[in-house]
């Protein structure tokens, strides 16, 4: 626990003092469900974000519409740990929503749609 | 699934994958830019310099780290759906990667370059092992389509039941006409079973 105030200014962390400073400690998600595909979405009824912090934010403004954590990652520019253990944050604040499932294969409805839609495009 | 809030709003739509797996130049981020809505993006996932997969962060502080990068875009499919398409890190290393990619998936397209087919021969192995629906797609890069279909379903020692077409992954129409023939060989697999 002690280390914690070392490396959180130590600048021979080289790259890794921006994620660090971005999940203020935290280490790994705590929502575990949250994969590539997994669909994330700001809540209507967000609580006050005076609190947060600006990558928090940002994915606040990202999420008005629902985006994978695989989009939030990219847009934000932060490996996708980090951004799991951020959207955590906001899932256990209720300010983000998320679609609790791991991956299932598709089953023939949905593949039909799949089909239907990208011949559409 | 769809999800519903209680004030009757739609949350999320339901998200499915395709993955473009293939040696590497075989035109994967060329095929996931060609019928993408959206510039591909990229994402990166963090990894120890042994390789290992970082899921804490705890630890690794003042460590060398390296980046896994993954290419995907998006097609919306409409309010209720989304499918997104993941091209595949590089081969024989970040296989978790693959793993997770795979899971859950409605299949993946493996591209093959006639000029250099076994670079593709890593991709055939992981879906053939994990039963994962897959076809594959010659990239007919200008000039090199040196062989048919059949010979080169015999050259990689393809199941009958594996389709295997022709496409130019710089071409939209010619994409998504691989993606149509991936989506149905899932719906017969399906079926079969
Ligand atoms: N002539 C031709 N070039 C292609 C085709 N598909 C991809 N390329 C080129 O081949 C190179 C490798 O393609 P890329 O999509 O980056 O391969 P990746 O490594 O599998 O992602 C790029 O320079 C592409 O522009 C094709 O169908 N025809
Ligand atoms: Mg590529």
């Amino acid at each position: 626990m002690t280390s914690r105030e070392d490396w959180w200014y130590d600048e021979a962390a080289g790259p890794l003092v921006r994620p660090y400073a971005m999940v203020r400690g935290r280490t790994r998600p705590n929502a575990p469900d949250l994969h590539l595909v997994t669909q994330v979405r700001a809540s209507s009824f967000a609580s006050d974000q005076t609190s947060l912090t600006v990558e928090h934010r940002e994915i606040m403004a990202l999420c008005a519409r629902p985006l994978s954590v695989a989009e939030v990652a990219a847009y934000l520019d932060v490996p996708l740990i980090v951004v799991k253990v951020l959207l955590s944050d906001l899932i256990e604040r209720g300010d983000v929503l998320v679609q609790n499932s791991s991956p299932k294969i598709p089953d023939r409805n949905l593949l039909q749609a799949v089909l239907d839609g990208v011949r559409g495009i | 699934m769809v999800f519903v809030g209680s004030d009757g709003q739609l949350i999320v739509p339901t998200a499915v994958k395709i993955v473009i797996a293939g040696g590497f130049g075989t035109g994967k981020t060329t095929m996931v830019a060609s019928v993408s809505e959206i510039p591909p993006l990229r994402t990166e996932e963090l990894l120890t310099e042994a390789g290992v997969h970082v899921d804490d962060l705890a630890g690794i502080e003042g460590k060398d780290t390296t980046t896994v990068a993954l290419d995907f875009g998006r097609i919306t499919i409409n309010t209720k759906v989304v499918l997104y398409l993941f091209g595949t890190p590089g081969q024989n290393r970040f296989w978790f990667m693959w793993d997770e990619l795979a899971t859950g998936a409605i299949g993946a397209v493996v591209l093959v370059d006639t000029r250099r087919l076994d670079s593709s021969f890593p991709s055939i192995d992981f879906f053939e092992h994990r039963a994962i629906p897959f076809i594959v797609a010659v990239n007919c890069f200008d000039g090199s389509q040196l062989y048919t279909v059949d010979e080169v379903r015999h050259a990689l020692d393809l199941d009958e039941a594996i389709p295997v077409v022709l496409c130019d992954a710089r071409d939209r129409e010619s994409s998504k006409s691989v993606l149509v023939e991936l989506i149905q060989h899932s719906m017969n697999r399906l079926a079969a079973v």
